[in-house]
């Protein structure tokens, strides 16, 4: 009788990269859901222009690598930088910007540094910033939450891939700037918070609206945190991080610093806790090291909200601490068992 | 005592594997049928191999010496069973690599007659602990556990004179494997007046017996076990403890245990004796039982045999060189699942292609895996640095890094890593979604870098050889040249003459010239290594620093080691 040999550990293995890319990508399902009420068709085209591209774009460079295709991207990688990205876009992105912002992550900033595994830049966010800077304008164009769905289906389509605006609306009067975006303006004009916080852009605890997008990433969040797809330091590290920061000038000065919990429910706070900062690729693998990571992240992004030139900070956050993660990962690793004090 | 109360330390990492243990406990050990051959490989533990005293066609008794122990490191083989030496070849045996080695192979009579053995020591206690260790040595005990390490030196608690515990290894934490479990569940009662002598060779103060909490039988048969002889013997059994322990896996494997059971850490490059421990295993307790007690050196051991591949799992008592093919005849046989042959566990475990091997001292576990239970490899997928396999690793390694550079093949950043603390668990592959073989790489890793400093130590022996000989026949030419002179002054003086300028200096002197020059011209040019960059100096230097340190680290522990028997 005659076996095969293979090498030692022979059990069936119980974590596959597929499996945990999947989970992430049911992980978003309530927040998109929630975007999708709040902003309309716009998401759902989003996601389909980003998937196609994304998907599109990797099979190429596969391709012209002279790589095998099918299984990578089956992997579910690429379609989750899509989606990611997509849910950072506003709704009504023309889809040229949606195009090359998803081209650029996935070419550019996933395999001109070697693919899955090896680019140091979450690709998404690499996505989500050049299409900041290059289209600023289309970029902080966002529906005011709740007049998404004045949008038919058809009228969205027209918008995103036509450049119509329908003739009964008028495009701009349904645009405005995010609460944050709004914030800086209204300080800006020398208005306190509390004055700017009886606006209607403002909601219970966060941005109108915009609070229950942060609640349903934040719940899909504790779920992947349960299936065990992620760690809680990141998450934990970077929410602390931009709680704490906040709650300390907010209590200096309550006028001119929005309060905490604001921050935590504005912008991308959650979907970077959850879904960005903790891409394994571009994070720090140590525990101490997610620790300092998250942390940074979440005190970088008060940083650049408040003082910075752009109303969000998430993803600047995010890129710049992954600069920081092969020194972080150096100065944290673990005490080998038994290995004598140095 | 069984104090509950006493404490235990967890270590990092680990994992809750599936136990599977169950499909081989369900009947007592039974004794394996005495095959038609007997396959005894001369090295069945680690370090030299012993050296055959019969020769092909001796008849021989159960029992026999047929291979005596050469060095230090190595230890006898004694006949399984009677018979007839009908060669010494070399035959495969079951070995990682599928290498094949020099075996004496017996073809058993049947009749299983033992020699007349010596007289059984009545009491251990009045033994010096040294006969004990030759004792020990001479009935061909090895750790049973599965690395073979000849026990006698594991009894030896060197320039101490004692050490503070002993350690009876009850976790047997790998799945499917339960012939420690059997052991404990039908052999406690030689268990423990085994672990009473290793106690009494080492002069412990305190014994622990650490048994996962998984196995709630042999617990409570040891327990009983232990009621009875504290009875009896209430002296010799205080400060023992027989302790469940949580499983989680590798409990088992010796630095953890250590940790789980003392909360010490054994030092990271060292051995459990530097911080007082010694560790050892069930099988090694009953055998050295039966060596004092009844002078029956070790021919047989338990072996689990297992897995769905298999019509009957059970423990077997299986006399050594007995092959494995026989063994799964009287288990009925191969299942129609049968798909992989695998010696030791599914973790730590290694694959044969064929079941035509014996079974020696090390081998604990056969386990015939189905395609369920060990399923072909999935492709391999680029790391994705989720930290997953650091979580787990028992040791506190980071596997991904030391990943990262055995397959950039800069085996000076790995170990760096300190990968050669890794123990081979398969914690990290096990979970690595990328289903990366990352215990496969760092072997192949350790491989290469051993290799690496073997051929670095033959090219020293061979400098070193070439300047000895340089030197030789330089003192010999200047030895000649000096009796020349000599003789010539002999010449002169009886000529009368004399000369001013000293010859004997120097002709001594230009020999030392010569000398010096060559030296120099081996210290600046060496083979081979001229046109260096920078950074390849720089490579060179540091292995060679870390090779005095090894060197360093060898002297330090030849120390604990060489002690000789006394
Ligand atoms: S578990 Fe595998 S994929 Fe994850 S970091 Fe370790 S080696 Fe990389
Ligand atoms: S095999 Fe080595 S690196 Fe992997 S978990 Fe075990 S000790 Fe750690």
């Amino acid at each position: 009788m005659h076996f095969n040999n293979t090498s030692s550990p022979f059990l069936e293995p119980q974590n596959d990269v597929t499996i945990i890319m999947r989970r992430v990508i049911y992980a978003l399902i309530p927040g998109v859901i929630c975007c999708f009420i709040l902003f309309g068709w716009g998401v759902f085209f989003n996601i389909i222009i980003a998937s196609v591209t994304a998907l599109s774009c990797e099979a190429l460079i596969l391709a012209l690598r002279g790589r095998a295709i099918a299984r990578p991207l089956n992997d579910g990688s690429a379609l989750l930088t899509a989606i990611l990205l997509a849910i950072a876009l506003p709704s009504l992105a023309p889809w040229w910007l949606t195009v090359t912002a998803t081209a650029f992550a996935i070419i550019i900033a996933k395999h001109l540094y070697g693919g899955l595994g090896y680019n140091p830049f979450n690709p998404a966010m690499i996505g989500y910033v050049v299409a900041l800077i290059s289209f600023p304008q289309q970029m902080t164009q966002w529906l005011a939450p709740h007049t998404g769905l004045h949008f038919s289906f058809s009228e969205t389509a027209a918008i995103q891939f036509l450049g119509k605006t329908p003739a009964t609306l008028q495009l701009d009067s349904m645009t405005m700037a995010t609460p944050l975006d709004a914030l800086k303006t209204q300080l800006s004009l020398s208005q306190t918070i509390s004055e700017i916080s009886t606006t209607p852009i403002f909601g219970i605890f966060g941005g109108a609206g915009w609070e229950w997008i942060g609640l349903s990433f934040l719940i899909g969040g504790c779920w992947l945190l349960f299936m065990g797809v992620i760690r809680w330091h990141i998450p934990i590290a970077m929410l602390l991080g931009l709680f704490l920061t906040a709650m300390f000038f907010h209590t200096i000065d309550s006028d001119t610093y929005s309060p905490p919990l604001f921050h935590l429910f504005s912008g991308g706070a959650m979907l970077g806790a959850f879904f960005i900062a903790t891409d394994p690729v571009t994070a720090s693998t140590t525990n101490r090291g997610r620790l300092i990571y998250g942390a940074g992240i979440g005190i970088l992004t008060y940083i650049i909200r408040t003082w910075g030139g752009y109303p969000d900070g998430v993803a600047f956050a995010v890129l710049l601490m992954n600069m920081g993660v092969p020194t972080i990962d150096y100065y944290t690793q673990p005490r080998v068992l038994g290995a004598r004090d140095e | 005592m069984t104090a509950k109360s006493k404490r235990l330390w967890h270590f990092n990492g680990g994992l809750h594997l599936p136990g599977n243990k169950k499909m081989s406990t369900g009947q007592p050990i039974a004794r394996a049928r005495l095959p038609k051959h007997l396959i005894l490989p001369l090295q069945q533990h680690i370090g030299e191999p012993a050296e055959p005293i019969v020769k092909a066609g001796d008849k021989v008794l159960k029992g026999q010496l047929i291979a005596h122990a050469t060095g230090y490191v190595s230890v006898p083989v004694h006949a399984p069973s009677s018979g007839t030496v009908v060669e010494i070849s070399e035959q495969a045996v079951p070995h990682p690599s599928g290498m094949s080695a020099p075996c004496i192979v017996i073809e058993t009579d049947g009749h299983d007659e033992w020699m007349t053995l010596p007289k059984p020591v009545p009491d251990y206690k009045k033994m010096n602990p040294s006969a004990l260790r030759n004792r020990i040595r001479e009935t061909g005990i090895v750790g049973l556990g599965g690395a073979g390490f000849p026990s006698f030196i594991k009894m030896n608690p060197g320039a101490r004179m004692s050490i503070d515990t002993l350690i009876l290894n009850g976790a047997e934490c790998e799945p499917y494997i339960t012939c420690d479990d059997m052991l404990m569940r039908e052999h406690a009662k030689e268990i423990l007046s085994g672990l009473l002598i290793i106690r009494h060779a080492l002069q412990a103060r305190q014994c622990l017996i650490g048994i996962e909490d998984n196995k709630p039988e042999a617990y409570a048969a040891m327990v009983e076990a232990f009621e009875n002889i504290r009875k009896q013997q209430a002296a010799d059994t205080d400060n023992i403890h027989i302790l469940k322990i949580p499983t989680i896996y590798p409990a088992g494997s010796e630095k953890q245990i250590v940790t789980v059971l003392t909360g010490k850490e054994v030092p990271s490059n060292g051995l459990p004796i530097d911080i007082g421990i010694v560790c050892h295993n069930m099988g090694t307790a009953v055998a050295t039982y039966h060596a004092v007690m009844r002078s029956q050196p070790l021919v047989s051991r338990i072996v689990t045999i297992t897995g769905q591949g298999v019509k009957n799992p059970c423990n077997l008592d299986v006399p050594f060189g007995t092959p494995i093919k026989d063994l799964i005849e009287q288990c009925g046989g191969y299942t129609e699942e049968i798909k992989r042959m695998i010696i030791g566990g599914p973790m730590m475990g290694y694959t044969m292609p064929t079941d035509e091997l014996p079974i020696t001292k090390t081998i604990n576990c056969v386990l015939c895996a189905s395609e369920q239970e060990a399923p072909d490899p999935r492709p391999q997928m680029p790391c994705i640095r989720c930290g997953e396999c650091t979580k787990v690793c028992p040791v506190q390694l980071l596997p991904q890094q030391m990943y990262w550079y055995s397959h950039a093949k800069d085996f000076d950043k790995i170990q760096d890593y300190h990968l050669f603390d890794c123990i081979e668990c398969g914690c990290c592959a096990y979970v690595c979604p990328s289903h990366i073989p990352l215990v496969h790489y760092f072997r192949y890793a350790k491989t290469e870098i051993w290799a690496q400093e073997r051929d670095k130590q033959k090219s020293d022996i061979a400098r070193k050889r070439h300047e000895f000989r340089q030197e030789r026949i330089d003192r010999e030419k200047a030895e000649r040249e000096e009796r020349m002179r000599k003789k010539k002054e002999a010449l002169k003086k009886s000529q009368g003459g004399s000369n001013e300028l000293d010859p004997k200096k120097a002709a001594i002197q230009a020999a030392m010239e010569r000398v010096r020059k060559k030296n120099e011209e081996i210290g600046i040019n060496p083979k081979n290594t001229d046109g260096l960059t920078e950074e390849q100096q720089r490579k060179i230097s540091e292995v060679d620093e870390r090779r005095k340190r090894l060197q360093q680290h060898e002297k330090d522990n030849e120390h604990s080691i060489n002690t000789p028997i006394d």
